[in-house]
């Protein structure tokens, strides 16, 4: 017998080590290809064509002028294009049906043999439509509102605990106030692009998507075509933030173009569709009311949502689900209401539910702080539950007050004087601001496989994505750990539908999902080596293994992540603007396993954070029913002028009651709580209170200036 | 001054006129090309001449992701009519390194962990290329103050980087790890830089 | 992108002929505008004559002191030119204020001077635009106008101006050479760009055929200050809401001199005159400033009632907590409130000006 390859002791290849990312070299070299840059032979060009009326139906589409165009080989309309299968996704029954949901639907594809003679092509088909009227304007009383049974993510809609009706009434110190996120859009750097060919009865898709197998599955659904027969490619992905967790149009109307027209398409959306054709977060109007004794313990808690989703698809924002947890309240009501307008599908976006929920409930949380004139560290401290107030489970492990503490301390919290208005810098006001941040723990089922070959190496197939986490770096570590060997015998195999199936890269579960099923495989594959005499054969041995069982027995434990982050703004007297000074985040989400890509992860959802507390937003134009801001000129996400110092830090956290690694995910919660961070600390800075985000001058300047006149 | 209207027929223009031979000097190499005149640089170099490194992010300017080297000073590569650039030099990011030799902001991107999903990071590569002459070449930017002397280089702080790189937009939020790794650059590139800019922004791995 | 021809004359007289025999025919400069609304479809040109190549790109000293910067001069080199930066330092922030590196390498000093407003419904062919398609309508009044006009709009239009460039031009009293089919000819940049009126397609006073070849400096005033100040959404590369150049001069605490221009707030850079007025003979103090500010502002008016008054916030007391559940039958429209929305517009000809991107 060969001797043991696992030899007994501490593992000689620890979790965490700051591994410098596998495709970093292709990156900076220009030679990763995403999905739009493969271009087979005879490749055509598709590009779409979007609705011009808010709702209603087409009436005739007149390509003629299209085709007489040179380089032209196709219109698709929903008169000939191919015939699809329904899914649970109706937003992908493209070119199905003359109806127009809302402004921006596609409702044709032109496919030529050069991207310039498509885009002239979409450019000169004539739609025709009867339009209706339409609604796109979310209110709080809107009369269409109702009550969903549950939200985004399984929860249900309404939960209630207690009596808050009548705790609120009695509560020595209440407030009550509305707060508002307006739609927001992913943009992530990568639009959503697909190239696809069908060759001999099987269909290849380079696709800019967050999960392979999920795109696989739907197209597969869509085409009545057996998955085996498709193969669908996510090799290096552009970010996605939730955009491209599920299939988009795009790569549904690339497959289908590629069956009309017998050749390779390649379809890129232009960034002006995106907001309409991708998702988006939906906006919310959100009521908080909290009521608390003297001594700051909440005794009442309500976060009640009014937001929109669109005619085609129920999403419900689930912005009250992280009131449910965070902090101790007897009486509690959290409930969500939806209105069906005239607008494009919202989807995810970075921290669905907590991202907008938490600016709402920790801006609140702050308002209470200063109507008790208690500090705002200090206030969140004495509401830390003991178990998760709404299901009464032990949490598997909680340290808020750990990030606190830590956040306060190095951040420089202490001394602070809570006045606002009162540190100067010439025409400046500065202030500093602190929120909670939290983000729930998932996992799903997935499947990998490892494989040690006959030259001493290790090769893992898990069809997992990197769409910018290290997630092949992250894998081969967790491999490497298992099978305690070092990293760079490890080759990691992922972005294809081909390997064993995975969960999509969304939710902060990826790694955990991906990770469990390759820890299993290698454990597996470690106890097939013990049993393996002599060498290994030719085509070596391999270990498969699935995590639905894992997965499905769920846990009896709450499971979060928490983290704490700290703002300090400044806001010029003279022109009103706003601007970050620094932020720090400390988060406790259990073991991390890179160090360097993780601090990556939290500082990019802070920055994304920032963007939303000061520049993003959009409207829906009641005029014409779409976005208005519909590119990066007029949709601002942060530039690098307003990055200034931020730091990301954790604290070591031990929690057996999650995973093998023993990780929570990381992706998305640095963006929770970061805006109302910067909105507390605006408030420090200006005694401004602004509610509605962003913190744009036109909400600061008048109040700055009436203060100004009030004073003199 | 009655604006001009187009002929009812839409006058098209003959398809003879509608092309152009041109030469462009690739990253060294010279090709002789023949191009629609509404291809852009971008699409030339993404969709013909099979140099992908160059990103689409928008289209129209307002990303960076596009970013290239023309005649050495960097520009966006999709507001850029190919037919327009004929007999110029074009550096993309395929064209930075020397051989397997990587350029040192390549080696300091990677080493800072300055991008993730990599998108935007050949612009980035690119800008950041440009700014290092730019800032040696004395080329003010907003953060540039009034008073310093116009004919020095510029000390690229960590303001001067943050507002010379605001070009390249950066959704996934590598901003303060591009600052670090364009100082690093800056200060290997000839001493224009304060290694200072950066330290700001170090931190000790917990 | 409709497919068009490409001409490169090698000098101003054959440029200024070619736009004369093609028509529809568009200068194209560093591009970074026209080739942006090219694909968004808002220009349509059928030829384009190429004058980037143009000797015109030389910033000369003139003998009385003053600069003649060539329209073709990239913003970048001019923003970096010693004369600037030492004797007009506003027109130098102004440049670097605007734009990112990328585009300031890129752009011309003619096309900055010439690019079009960023108004959303004017990129936008799908919508009417009295600029685009005159007598489509004006969308902008009653919708989406934040960062658009308070000074000098008119019914037909409430577009603003977007060069930072052309407000420190204003404000530093440039004019513009052009030079057309019927000779050469020169016009002060505060004559330059319109106001809006009845006819909003006209962005600027420039003929048909026309080029705009240079832009010359008075010589500077010896002993003023000057500054260019941006307000917008973010730090770096946005569009002002809101932008100022000041020269100003004061003696024993007294203003001397005083020239001021505001960027954003109007269809061309707004030279304030009567914060001018008000400035001049009085103490340079915060009080006189304010005061001039509010006398130049009496005039401002917003289009309409702002887009953003819309508020959603109003918590309807009636709907909490016995929130209606969803019927489970009937069409979930039927509730809704719905408004007629706009009707889209056929795609009109554009109007064709000598205009240089």
């Amino acid at each position: 017998m060969s001797p043991d390859p696992f030899p007994l002791g501490p593992p000689a290849y620890p979790l965490g080590a700051p591994l410098v990312r596998r495709e970093g070299r292709e990156k900076v070299t220009g030679t990763a290809r995403y999905a739009a840059e493969h271009t087979p032979l005879d490749c055509a060009y598709a590009w779409p064509v979007a609705a011009t009326v808010a709702r209603g139906r087409v009436t005739a589409v007149d390509a003629t002028g299209a085709l007489a165009l040179p380089g032209v080989c196709a219109v698709l309309t929903h008169e000939n294009a191919p015939r699809l299968a329904a899914t649970g996704d109706p937003a992908l029954a493209l070119l199905q049906d003359d109806r127009v949901p809302h402004r921006g639907w596609y409702v044709a594809l032109a496919v030529a043999d050069s991207l310039e003679a498509a885009r002239a092509a979409a450019a000169a088909v004539h739609v025709s439509y009867a339009a209706e009227d339409a609604d796109v304007l979310l209110t709080a009383g809107h009369p269409g509102l109702y009550a969903p049974e549950t939200v985004n993510g399984g929860y249900p809609g309404t939960r209630e605990r207690g009596d808050f009706d009548t705790a609120f009434a009695a509560a020595p110190v209440t407030l009550d106030a509305t707060y508002t996120v307006p739609p927001l859009h992913n943009h992530p750097m990568e639009p959503h692009a697909a190239t696809a060919h069908w060759t001999g009865g099987r269909l290849t898709v380079h696709d800019s998507s967050q999960g392979s197998s999920k795109v696989c599955e739907d197209l597969a659904a869509l085409f009545s075509l057996d998955p085996g027969d498709i193969t669908v490619v996510s090799e290096h992905v552009g970010g996605g933030f939730g955009s491209k967790g599920t299939p988009r149009p795009h790569v549904v109307l690339a497959a289908m173009a590629t069956r009309h027209t017998g050749r390779p398409v390649k379809l890129s959306l232009p960034r002006r569709e995106m907001p309409a054709a991708v998702g988006h977060r939906a906006p919310t109007v959100q009521r908080v009311r909290l009521g608390a004794g003297g001594d700051g313990v909440l005794t009442a808690l309500a976060h009640e949502i009014a937001t929109h989703t669109s005619t085609v698809n129920e999403f419900v924002e689930q912005a009250a689900v992280p009131a449910r947890m965070m902090y101790t309240s007897p009486n509690s009501r959290t409930a969500h209401r939806v209105v069906p307008l005239d607008v494009p599908t919202p989807s995810w976006m970075r921290a669905p539910g907590e991202a907008p929920g938490m600016f709402a409930l920790e801006s609140a949380v702050d308002e209470l702080a200063v109507l008790l004139d208690i500090d705002p560290v200090e206030l969140r401290m004495r509401n830390e539950p003991d178990t998760e107030p709404d299901s009464d489970r032990a949490f598997s492990s909680r340290h808020l007050i750990g990030c606190l503490r830590e956040g306060a301390e190095r951040f420089g919290w202490r001394p602070r004087d809570p006045r606002p208005g009162v540190r100067r810098e010439g025409d400046l006001l500065l202030g500093t601001g602190v929120a909670a941040a939290t983000y729930p723990v998932y996992v799903a089922p997935s499947s990998a496989e490892a494989r040690a070959t006959a030259d001493g190496g290790f090769r893992i197939r898990v069809n997992a994505t990197d769409i910018g986490t290290g997630a092949r770096t992250v894998l081969a570590q967790i491999a490497a750990a298992a099978l305690t060997v070092p990293e760079d015998r490890v080759r990691v195999d992922i972005g294809s539908s081909d390997l064993p199936p995975a969960m999509l890269a969304g939710g902060s579960m990826g790694t955990a999902s991906w990770g469990w099923a390759v820890h299993k495989a290698c454990m597996a594959l470690r106890a097939r080596l013990r049993d393996h005499d002599g060498p290994l054969p030719a085509e070596g041995l391999t270990a498969a293994a699935d995590t639905r069982q894992e997965a499905a027995e769920g846990s009896p434990y709450a499971r979060h992540a928490f983290g704490a982050t700290f703002a300090e703004v400044q806001a010029d007297t003279v022109s009103g603007e706003v601007r970050v000074r620094r932020m720090l985040g400390v988060y406790a989400a259990g073991r991390i396993l890179n160090s360097r890509t993780a601090r990556s992860q939290f500082i990019g959802g802070m920055t994304m954070g920032l963007g939303m507390a000061l520049m993003e937003g959009s409207r829906l134009d009641p005029a014409f029913g779409d976005f208005a801001e519909r590119d990066l000129a007029a949709y601002h996400v942060p530039a690098c002028a307003d990055v200034p110092r931020i730091e990301a830090h954790w604290i070591d956290e031990e929690d057996p009651h999650l995973n093998p690694m023993g990780s929570k995910g990381i992706g998305e919660i640095g963006i929770v709580g970061t805006a109302a961070a910067v909105a507390n600390a605006l408030w420090h800075a200006t005694g401004i209170r602004v509610r509605d985000l962003p913190l744009t001058v036109d909400k600061i300047l008048p109040r700055l200036r009436a203060a100004r006149e009030g004073a003199g | 001054m009655e604006p001009t209207r187009y002929p009812a027929d839409g006058g098209t223009v003959p398809a003879t006129e509608q092309r152009s031979e041109l030469v462009l000097h690739l990253n060294g190499r010279a090709h002789t090309l023949t191009v629609d005149h509404r291809t852009t640089v971008l699409d030339l170099l993404r969709e013909q001449v099979g140099l992908t490194g160059a990103k689409k992010g928008c289209d129209h300017g307002q990303c960076g992701a596009c970013t290239v080297l023309v005649d050495g000073r960097r520009a966006n590569s999709c507001l850029l009519l190919a037919v327009a650039q004929d007999g110029r030099r074009i550096t993309t990011v395929e064209g930075l390194a020397d051989g397997e030799r990587l350029h040192p902001l390549q080696e300091a991107f990677l080493e800072r962990d300055a991008f993730q999903c990599g998108y935007c990071t050949p612009g980035q590569l690119c800008s950041a290329a440009g700014v290092l002459a730019e800032a040696a070449d004395g080329f003010p930017s907003h953060a540039t103050p009034a008073t310093a002397d116009p004919a020095a280089p510029v000390a690229l702080t960590a303001e001067e980087i943050r507002e010379r790189m605001s070009g390249n937009l950066c959704r996934c939020g590598a901003y303060p790890r591009i600052i670090e790794a364009v100082a690093d650059a800056a200060a290997h590139h000839g001493g224009t830089a304060r290694p200072g800019g950066a330290a700001e922004h170090q931190e000790a791995t917990p | 992108m409709r497919p068009f021809g490409y001409l490169r004359p090698a000098g101003v007289e054959e440029a200024v002929r070619a736009a004369a025999e093609a028509p529809g025919a568009r200068f194209l400069g560093g591009g970074t505008n026209l080739v942006d609304l090219m694909k968004l479809g808002v220009e349509t040109p059928r030829t384009l004559i190429d004058v980037s190549r143009l000797p015109l790109g030389g910033i000369e000293e003139l003998p009385d002191g003053g600069l003649r910067i060539g329209a073709t001069v990239r913003n970048s080199d001019l923003a970096a030119a010693a004369p600037v930066r030492e004797r007009y330092p506003v027109l130098s922030q102004a440049l670097l204020a605007g734009a990112s590196g990328q585009l300031r390498n890129t752009a011309t000093t003619g096309g900055n001077l010439l690019q079009r407003t960023r108004c959303l419904y004017f990129q936008d062919p799908t919508k009417p635009c009295n600029k685009r398609s005159p007598g489509t309508g004006c969308p902008a009044r009653d919708g989406v106008h934040r960062d658009l006009a308070v000074l000098g709009h008119s019914a037909h239009c409430v577009a603003t101006q977007p060069s930072d460039m052309a407000v420190a031009l204003a404000a530093l009293d440039a004019e513009v050479h052009l030079h057309g089919p019927d000779g050469e000819r020169t016009v002060a940049v505060t004559d330059f760009h319109r106001l809006p009126g009845d006819r909003p397609e006209q962005d600027t006073v420039i003929r048909p055929g026309e080029l705009l070849t240079a832009v010359r400096l008075p010589p500077a005033a010896p002993g003023a200050r000057s500054r260019y100040r941006k307000v917008r959404d973010r730090a770096s590369f946005a569009f002002a809401l809101v932008s100022v150049a000041a020269v100003l001069e004061a003696r024993d605490g007294v203003v001397e001199r005083a020239a001021l221009a505001f960027g954003g707030l109007a269809h061309r850079p707004w030279r304030a005159r009567a914060a001018e007025e008000v400035l001049l003979g009085a103490p340079a103090t915060e009080d006189t400033f304010a005061r001039a500010a509010d006398a130049e502002l009496a005039a401002a008016r917003c289009a309409t009632t702002p887009s953003r008054s819309h508020s959603p916030a109003t918590w309807p007391s009636a709907c909490s907590p016995a929130w209606r559940t969803r019927p489970a039958t009937a069409d979930p429209t039927t509730a809704r409130a719905r408004r007629r929305l706009r009707p889209t517009v056929p795609d009109p000809p554009s109007p064709t000006q000598g205009r240089e991107p």
